[in-house]
C-alpha cells in the first residue's frame, strides 16, 4: 500500500506536466487530491505497520547482473518519516495555493520531488535509495529557479551543486562498499550482513555520512541550506526544511551508520576528546546548534531567522544520531519529524502568510507595520509555531529535544551542556523575531500608510494548513506515544546490530 | 580465398555500400530536377532501408567470423563486442538520418546521405576488424567521409574552417596511427592483432621493449584523435561547432562507437590469446611484480590510456565550464565522456564486463549525443545561433523540445533514474571490479567528482530553457519525423533508466553465443 504514495506522485507529476497551462484552479486542485491521496495512504500505511517489525513491500529483480533489486520496506522509522512526507506534501500544497505562474508546472516539480522523497524512506536497496536520492536533486533546483525570489539563481545553483556534490561523496562510498563486499547483492540488510572489513568502514563511513550530511545541513557544510530556504518558494522552503534536509538525516542513520557500525569505533588515540569519528560528528553537531542559533540571533531578513534555526535544530538530529544509544536515537527520529513540522510552518508564517503581503521580510521594515494589528493570524500562529520551536512542553519539539539532550547525557555530558546553550538561544532568536516582526510598538513605516495599502485577507487554505500543522504538532507533544511507538522498536533493532 | 565466406561475413558493410550507390543513381538520376523535399525523402528512406537490410543480415553472419585465408588468423569478429557495435552504428545512423529531414544546409542531399552510409560502413569495418590493414582501411573510409560530411554546409564558412582542422589534425593521427602500426609489425612479424599479443608475450618483442613502447604510444596517440581524447582533441570543438548538425551528431556517435569499439578488440585480443592463466606484459594490467612498473602501472598501454583518461575527464569537464556556445560545450563534454570510457579500457577486465560496459556507455551516449544535436539543430535554424542565450524560454517556445533537452542533459550528466547514470554506473563498477588498489579507485573518484561538476553546465542550459524569460516568444517549429525521432530517443533515455536491465540482457546475449 505504501509502495502507491511513491506511483501516485509520479504520476501526479507527469498529469501536471501535461495538464493545460491557461487552468491553475484545476492544477491546484489536482495536486491537493494527489497531496491528500498520498497523506491518506501514509496515514494507513502508518496505522497498519506500526509494532510490525520491518515489513516488506515490494521485492523485485532490477538490475539482475548486479544483484540490484527493486526493494521497498518500512520500518517504524521509515513509517514516522513516510507520515512526516505526506503531511508536510499537503501542506506545501495549501500554502502554493497563490502561485500563478506556470502553476502546472509548478506542481509537476512539486510532486515529483514529494515522490523522489518518499521513495527513499522507502527504499531498502542500496542504488534504489540512491537513485530516488538523486531523483529528488534537480526539482529542487528548478521550484527555486523559477518561482523563487531573493538570488534565486544563485541560491538554486548553490543547492544543486551542495546536493551533487554530497550525491557523488555518497556514490563513490556505495561503489566500494558494493565492490569489496564480494555479495551479489545490494540489499541494505544483505551489505549490513556482509561483514565489511573494519578497516574499509574506517574511511568509508565518514565519507558517506559526510556526503548525506550535507543535505542535512551539517556544520560546516550547511550554508547551502539559509540561502536556498530563503530563496526558495515558500512550498519547496517548507519541503527543503520539512522533509529534503531529513533525507540526508535519514542517509546518515540508514545508509552510513547501518552499513558501516565499525567506522565509529575509536580511532585507539584521541586528541582533545577526539578520538573517532563519532567525536568528530558529535563535535560538528554541537557547533552546528549552536552557531546556527547565534547566526539566527542577529538576522535582519526575516526568513534568514528561521533558514538558520534550521540548521540548529538539525543539529539535534545529528548529535541524537552519535549518542548511539536507545534514547538519543529515538529523540533524533522525532526531532526528524518534529522539526519537519514546525520548521514547516514557520516557513509558511513567513514566506506565505507575512512576506505574500508586505513584500518584504526585512524585520526593520516589517516593525513598523504592526502586523500584530493587522494579521492577527499570522502573529498568533507564530506565537504558536515559535514556542514549538524553542521546546516548550506540550509540542513535539519539547520530547523530542529532550530525549536528544538525555541520550547526550549519558554519552557525553559536554554535549549536552553545550547543546543546551543552543536552546537558549533559541529561545532568544525567536523571542526577537517575533517581537520584532509583530509586537513592535515602533513608529508606523510613512510609505506603508501614505499608500493606505490594506493587506489581504487571511484565505482559507492558510488556515488550514496552519491549523494542520499546529494539530499535529500539538498532538505529538501530548501524546508521543503514538510515534515512539513506531519508532522505538525499529532504533532497538538498529542498535542490536541485526543492522536493519 | 573464399569469397562466399567473405560475402557473409561483410553482408551489412556490402549492403550499406550498395545502398549509397543506389541512393546516389537515383538521387542524380531519377530524381534530377524534383523539388528538395522529394529527395530529402527518398534519399533519407533509402538510406534507413539500406540500414534495414543491414541490420537483418547481422543474424546471417557467421559465427566466430573470418579467418585469413590459410590460416587461423582472425580477420573480421562476429558476435560480442564487434556485433553490439554494427547494431549500435545502424540504429545510429538510422537516427542521424531521420535529422536530415528538415535539414536546410545544403541542395545536394543525396551525396551527403551516400556520403554518410560510406563512413558508416568505415564504422561497421572497424567494429569487426582483427588486423592491423583492415583497422586502417576502416579508419581511412571513416575518417574521410567524416571530413566530407563536416564541409557540407558549403554556404558556411565554419563548416569550411571546421572540415580543414579536422582533417590536418585526422591527416596527422592517421600518420601516427601507421608508424605506430609498422612498428609493431616490425616488431611482432604480423598484422594480427591475436598474432601480435602472442608475439608480445614471447621472448623475440621484450627484447626491443623501447621500439614497443614508442610504437604502442604511437597507437593511442592516433586512437585518441579519433575519440577526442586529450591532448589530441583540438579538432572536436571545432568540428562540432562547424559541422552541419547531422554530420556533428554522426561525428559524436557512430565515429565514436567505431573507435571504441576498435579499442575493445585490441582488449579482447590480448585476454582472448591469454585467458586467465598468464600474465601479459604490454597490452593489460599485471599483477606480476616481475615487470618493472612505471609510476604504479603495470603496462605503457594502460599507463598511456590513464593519462589520456585522467587528461581528457580534467580538461573536458572544466573547459565545458567556459563555453557559451551549446555545440561546443557538448564537444568539451563529450571529451570528458571519452576520459570516462578510457578509464575503463585502462582498466580492462578478463570478462567481458569491461567490454559490455564500454558498449552500454557509448551506445547510450551516442544516442542521447544524437538526440541533443537534433535539439540544438532545431533551435539553430529558428534563431541562427547556437548561443546558450538562443535556448532561453525555450519552454515557451516549444515545449516538447524543452522537455527534451531536460531529459537528454540530465542523462548526459548521470542523474538517475535516466540511462546516463547506469551507463556511468556500469562503467566505474567495472573499473573497480578490475582491480581493488588505491590507484583506480581514486581514479574513479575522480571521475565521480568531475561528472558532479558536469551538472553545472548542463543545468546553464537547462536554466536558460527553463528559467530565463524568451527573448522572443516565436514558436520553434520541428518537423513531424524529427520530432518523433527526438521523442523517442528520450522516451527510450527514461524507459532504460527506469528498466536498466533490458539493455544489458539484450547485450549479453551477443556473448553468451560466442
Amino acid at each position: 500500500m505504501l509502495a502507491w504514495t511513491i506511483y501516485l506522485s509520479f504520476a501526479g507529476a507527469l498529469l501536471e506536466a501535461l495538464l493545460p497551462k491557461d487552468k491553475p484552479a484545476l492544477a491546484r486542485w489536482s495536486a491537493l487530491a494527489i497531496a491528500l491521496a498520498g497523506c491518506g495512504l501514509a496515514v494507513l500505511g502508518f496505522a497498519a505497520g506500526v509494532g510490525h517489525g520491518r515489513g516488506v513491500i515490494a521485492d523485485v529483480p532490477w538490475v539482475p547482473s548486479m544483484g540490484i533489486r527493486f526493494t521497498l520496506a518500512a520500518d517504524g522509522i521509515s513509517l514516522v518519516l513516510v507520515l512526516l512526507t505526506g503531511l508536510a506534501a499537503v501542506a506545501g500544497v495549501l500554502f502554493s495555493w497563490n502561485i500563478e505562474l506556470r502553476t502546472n508546472e509548478f506542481f509537476a516539480f512539486y510532486l515529483a520531488l514529494i515522490g523522489g522523497v518518499y521513495g527513499v524512506f522507502l527504499s531498502y536497496d542500496l542504488f534504489l535509495l540512491f537513485v530516488f536520492y538523486e531523483i529528488a536533486i534537480v526539482p529542487k533546483y528548478f521550484l527555486i529557479s523559477i518561482w523563487g525570489s531573493t538570488r534565486r539563481e544563485y541560491g538554486a545553483m548553490k543547492l544543486a551543486l551542495y546536493s551533487f556534490v554530497g550525491s557523488a561523496m555518497v556514490l563513490i562510498g556505495l561503489l566500494a562498499a558494493y565492490s569489496s563486499s564480494g555479495s551479489r547483492s545490494t540489499g541494505l540488510v544483505q551489505l549490513a550482513h556482509a561483514g565489511l572489513p573494519v578497516s574499509f568502514q574506517m574511511w568509508a563511513f565518514p565519507l558517506v555520512f559526510v556526503g548525506f550530511g550535507i543535505l542535512a545541513g551539517m556544520w560546516p557544510f550547511h550554508t547551502w541550506a539559509p540561502t536556498g530556504h530563503v530563496a526558495a518558494p515558500t512550498a519547496a522552503s517548507m519541503l527543503l526544511a520539512g522533509v529534503v534536509m531529513k533525507l540526508g538525516a535519514y542517509g546518515c542513520l540508514r545508509v552510513a551508520m547501518g552499513l558501516f557500525p565499525h567506522g565509529m569505533d575509536p580511532w585507539g588515540f584521541s586528541y582533545l576528546g577526539i578520538g573517532s569519528w563519532r567525536d568528530v560528528f558529535a563535535l560538528l553537531a554541537v557547533i552546528g546548534i549552536v552557531y546556527g542559533a547565534l547566526v539566527a540571533l542577529v538576522q535582519s531578513d526575516f526568513k534568514f531567522v528561521i533558514g538558520y534555526s534550521s540548521v540548529s535544530h538539525m543539529g539535534f538530529v545529528l548529535l541524537g544520531l552519535m549518542t548511539l544509544n536507545q534514547i538519543g536515537m529515538t529523540g533524533a527520529v522525532l526531532q526528524m519529524f518534529s522539526h519537519g513540522i514546525i520548521a514547516g510552518l514557520l516557513f509558511a508564517i513567513v514566506g506565505r502568510i507575512v512576506y505574500e503581503r508586505t513584500h518584504t521580510r526585512q524585520l526593520a521594515e516589517i516593525e513598523g507595520m504592526h502586523l500584530s494589528k493587522r494579521l492577527p493570524f499570522a502573529a498568533w500562529a507564530f506565537v504558536i509555531a515559535g514556542v514549538a520551536s524553542m521546546g516548550l512542553p506540550g509540542f513535539s519539539g519539547f520530547i523530542a529535544e529532550f530525549q536528544v539532550l538525555v541520550g547526550s547525557w549519558s554519552a557525553n555530558p559536554w554535549w549536552t551542556g553545550a547543546a543546551g546553550v543552543g536552546i537558549v538561544v533559541g529561545v532568544a532568536y525567536t523571542w526577537r523575531a517575533l517581537q520584532l516582526a509583530f509586537f513592535s510598538d515602533a513608529h508606523p513605516v510613512a510609505h506603508i500608510h501614505e499608500h493606505g495599502h490594506e493587506l489581504a485577507a487571511i484565505t482559507w487554505p492558510e488556515v488550514a494548513g496552519v491549523s494542520m500543522l499546529v494539530a499535529v504538532s500539538l498532538a505529538v507533544g501530548l501524546y508521543p506515544k503514538m510515534l515512539l511507538d513506531a519508532i522505538e522498536p525499529a532504533v532497538k533493532a538498529m542498535l542490536a546490530g541485526g543492522g536493519q | 580465398m573464399n569469397y562466399a565466406d567473405l560475402l557473409r561475413v561483410t553482408l551489412p558493410e556490402t549492403a550499406l555500400e550498395v545502398t549509397a550507390l543506389i541512393v546516389l543513381i537515383v538521387d542524380l538520376g531519377v530524381l534530377r530536377g524534383r523539388t528538395l523535399r522529394l529527395r530529402v525523402v527518398a534519399a533519407v528512406l533509402l538510406g534507413m532501408f539500406g540500414c534495414g537490410v543491414a541490420l537483418m543480415t547481422i543474424p546471417l553472419q557467421a559465427q566466430g567470423g573470418l579467418n585469413f585465408p590459410g590460416t587461423d588468423q582472425l580477420l573480421l569478429a562476429a558476435g560480442g563486442s564487434a556485433t553490439v557495435a554494427q547494431v549500435g552504428i545502424l540504429a545510429l545512423t538510422v537516427l542521424t538520418l531521420l535529422l536530415v529531414f528538415d535539414s536546410t544546409f545544403t541542395r545536394n542531399v543525396g551525396e551527403f546521405v551516400a556520403v554518410l552510409l560510406m563512413a558508416a560502413t568505415g564504422g561497421l569495418l572497424i567494429a569487426a576488424a582483427q588486423d592491423l590493414l583492415v583497422i586502417f582501411i576502416g579508419l581511412e573510409l571513416l575518417s574521410l567521409g567524416l571530413y566530407i560530411l563536416t564541409a557540407f554546409a558549403k554556404k558556411s564558412g565554419k563548416s569550411a574552417e571546421a572540415a580543414m582542422k579536422y582533417y590536418l589534425f585526422g591527416g596527422m593521427s592517421a600518420a601516427f596511427l601507421l608508424f605506430g602500426f609498422s612498428y609493431l609489425y616490425g616488431v611482432t612479424g604480423s598484422t594480427n592483432l591475436h598474432q601480435i599479443m602472442q608475439a608480445m608475450y614471447g621472448s623475440n618483442a621484450i627484447n626491443a621493449t623501447p621500439l614497443l613502447t614508442v610504437a604502442l604510444v604511437m597507437v593511442a596517440a592516433g586512437l585518441g584523435f579519433k575519440v577526442a581524447a586529450v591532448p589530441f582533441h583540438f579538432w572536436a570543438p571545432d568540428a562540432y561547432e562547424g559541422a552541419p548538425a547531422p554530420a556533428a551528431a554522426f561525428i559524436a556517435s557512430v565515429s565514436k562507437v567505431a573507435s571504441f569499439a576498435l579499442l575493445i578488440s585490441i582488449g579482447t585480443a590480448a585476454l582472448h590469446v591469454f585467458g586467465d592463466a598468464h600474465v601479459v606484459r604490454f597490452m593489460v594490467i599485471t599483477a606480476d611484480d616481475h615487470f618493472p612498473k612505471y609510476l604504479g602501472f603495470a603496462t605503457p598501454w594502460s599507463f598511456a590510456l590513464t593519462i589520456l583518461a585522467v587528461a581528457s575527464m580534467v580538461l573536458g569537464n572544466l573547459a565545458a565550464l567556459a563555453q557559451r556556445s551549446v555545440r561546443r560545450l557538448l564537444a568539451y563534454s563529450a571529451i570528458a565522456h571519452a576520459g570516462y570510457i578510457l578509464l575503463a579500457l585502462a582498466y580492462f577486465s578478463r570478462t567481458p564486463v569491461s567490454a559490455q560496459a564500454v558498449m552500454y556507455y557509448i551506445l547510450t551516449y551516442g544516442l542521447t549525443t544524437i538526440g541533443a544535436f537534433g535539439v540544438v539543430g532545431a533551435v539553430e535554424r529558428a534563431s541562427g545561433s547556437d548561443q546558450m542565450e538562443a535556448f532561453a524560454g525555450l519552454h515557451r517556445r516549444n515545449p516538447v523540445l524543452a522537455a527534451i533537452l531536460l531529459v537528454l542533459f540530465l542523462s548526459l550528466a548521470g542523474i538517475p533514474p535516466l540511462v546516463g547514470f547506469w551507463a556511468k554506473f556500469n562503467l566505474f563498477a567495472a573499473v573497480l571490479g578490475v582491480s581493488k588498489g588505491a590507484v583506480p579507485f581514486a581514479l574513479v573518484a575522480l571521475a565521480i567528482a568531475m561528472s558532479a561538476v558536469s551538472l553545472y553546465y548542463y543545468l546553464q542550459v537547462l536554466k536558460r530553457a527553463y528559467v530565463t524569460p524568451a527573448l522572443d516568444d516565436s514558436k520553434i517549429p520541428v518537423h513531424p519525423v524529427t520530432m518523433t525521432a527526438l521523442i523517442f530517443i528520450a522516451l527510450w533515455a527514461v524507459m532504460m533508466g527506469v528498466f536498466p536491465a533490458i539493455l544489458q540482457v539484450w547485450m549479453q546475449s551477443f556473448y553468451a553465443a560466442m
